[in-house]
């Protein structure tokens, strides 16, 4: 199966890859996947007082369009408010990367960790 | 195609020898009768090629040429062999033995029995991939017709113990059937000694063309079967439909090419499998070998690289052409089921590739291969969430998965 250019560009130059001190009050972390299902994601957001993600990372265990997926997440959001981060959708990631049918569950567990992500920053910041 | 290709995929298939090809082109345009035409020369010369390759496949497994009947690959010889003796014996024995690790058109065929009655004992594995003699022994009963236990498996080159189930099945006077698609010009294979009623080649898997193989029926004691393309009734009335001289050739010389330089092309690819195993080894932790270490073929490796995904570290490697066990590309998801039956967890599954070495490998493309798996490992354990909890001492199956 051939790839997608966005999705090998993405692959091959993935964008804020790393991580963030996840005890850090301003940091909100999403893992989601299983390790048994061939995928795991981990998205960090970095939020400041005003409510904006001035910072995003990831790491991913997965295919192509999973690292892909997720690289393109963490560029997506960066900037954004929390609100609208949390209104992307998966079908956005999949558009945009043209992700066939068989990958589109990479962009579904892309959602839910900016959803994960940010639901672990508002209950620290909730705490 | 693109350039700078390794192919290191020698399960799927292997390159047509050059001096195979050579031996068939002659039957594809001036050579060309139909070996079934009897009346004139054309036909002679057709069939005079077709019953020499048919010696020629008969040797290396060390049968007679009248025990072979040319088929179109192992698929057809596996599905003749299973569903051929249970429409012939059927209605005195109903019950098969089989194996969970087997190809899927052995395992589907006996799907496809157990729709039609009969019943099928799919044996476990080992962790090292092989068969329990004592297991296959319990499994026994008076309806016992057949066991089916492939010689080599196809994705992690383990090598079952043949002769013994051999011994075992004569015994007790059941039929022994082996799929030896990857065994074939590998190992040596000798029918008698072996007590193997039914073996099915493939040419394809052993520097023959694709869209022939064969299948060997053991004449003494007889094994009778039903056929399963009926017609003209060629091949003793097993296998209808007329034969391609070129292909049979094709086979024939395949094994002539296997069997003469079987013991040196078998320790030159254990030699670049153990630098390959060994450059990896020394480079990065955690890549276990599945299989088991000492009964297997030189030319297969399948090792799981923990904590990256297989698709995902096949398209860091794109110009190395192996095959993964994580199949996170085929429509079901799921890991390997020949890993999974040896107890390899899912996880460790999904991080699975198999490496297969053959006659055209060079040592430049295996040092090559070896430098590039080790770089993109590396970078991608970087990016790899479940490498960073490991190396922080998180258990990651202490955590609780969502799977979805």
């Amino acid at each position: 199966m051939a790839y997608n250019k966005k999705v090998i560009d993405h692959y091959e130059n993935p964008r804020n890859v790393g991580s963030f001190e996840s005890s850090e009050k301003n940091v909100g972390t999403g893992l989601v996947g299983a390790p048994s299902c061939g995928d795991v994601m981990k998205l960090q957001i970095k939020v400041d007082s005003q409510g904006l993600i001035i910072d995003a990372k990831f790491k991913t265990f997965g295919c192509g369009s999973a690292i892909a997926s997720s690289s393109l997440v963490t560029e997506k959001i960066k900037g954004k408010t929390l609100q609208e981060a949390g209104s992307i959708r998966n079908s956005d990631i999949a558009n945009e990367l043209d992700l066939p049918p068989v990958k589109r569950h990479c962009s579904v567990l892309a959602e839910d960790a900016i959803r994960a992500a940010i639901r672990d920053y508002q209950e620290k910041i909730a705490k | 195609m693109a350039k700078n290709l390794i192919y290191l995929d020698y399960q799927a298939t292997t390159p047509c020898d050059p001096r195979v090809l050579e031996k068939m082109i002659p039957y594809l345009c001036e050579k060309y009768g139909n070996p079934h035409s009897r009346n004139h020369a054309f036909g002679w010369d057709a069939e005079s090629a077709v019953e020499s390759a048919r010696q020629q496949v008969a040797k290396i497994i060390n049968a007679e040429s009248k025990e072979i009947i040319f088929t179109s690959g192992a698929t057809e010889s596996n599905n003749l062999a299973l569903k051929g003796a249970a429409e012939f014996y059927g209605d005195k024995k109903k019950h098969i033995i089989t194996c969970v690790t087997e190809h899927k058109c052995v395992l589907d065929t006996c799907r496809h029995l157990e729709q039609k009655g009969f019943s099928v004992t799919y044996l476990p594995v080992h962790k090292n991939g092989l068969i329990d003699l004592e297991t296959l022994k319990e499994a026994f009963t008076e309806e016992t017709l057949l066991v089916s236990i492939m010689a080599v498996n196809n994705e992690i080159g383990v090598i079952q113990p043949l002769r013994e189930i051999g011994a075992l099945c004569r015994e007790r006077n059941v039929f022994f059937h082996t799929d030896a698609a990857q065994a074939v010009g590998k190992i040596p294979l000798d029918v008698n000694e072996m007590n193997i009623d039914l073996l099915s080649i493939s040419a394809h898997k052993m520097y023959g063309p694709m869209g022939i193989g064969a299948l060997y029926v053991r004449r003494n004691p007889r094994v009778r079967l039903k056929a399963q393309i009926n017609g003209g009734g060629q091949e003793r009335g097993m296998r209808s439909g007329t034969l391609s001289p070129a292909l049979c050739v094709g086979l024939g010389e395949a094994c002539v090419l296997s069997q003469e330089k079987m013991s040196q092309e078998s320790a030159r690819i254990r030699y670049y499998a153990h630098l390959f195993c060994k450059k990896i080894m020394e480079a990065l932790p955690e890549v276990y070998l599945n299989g088991d270490k000492d009964s297997r073929v030189p030319g297969n490796l399948n090792l799981s690289f923990a904590h990256v995904e297989g698709e995902g570290l096949m398209m860091a490697i794109k110009n190395l052409c192996v095959s993964s066990g994580s199949a996170c590309t085929s429509a079901s998801l799921e890991p390997s089921y020949v890993l999974r039956a040896l107890g390899v967890s899912e996880e460790l599954a999904h991080t699975s590739l198999r490496i297969g070495i053959g006659r055209f490998t060079k040592k430049e493309e295996i040092e090559l291969a070896a430098d590039q798996i080790i770089t993109a490992v590396n970078k991608l354990r970087d990016m790899s969430p479940l490498w960073e909890m490991a190396q922080a001492g998180i258990d990651v199956s202490s955590i609780d998965w969502a799977s979805h």
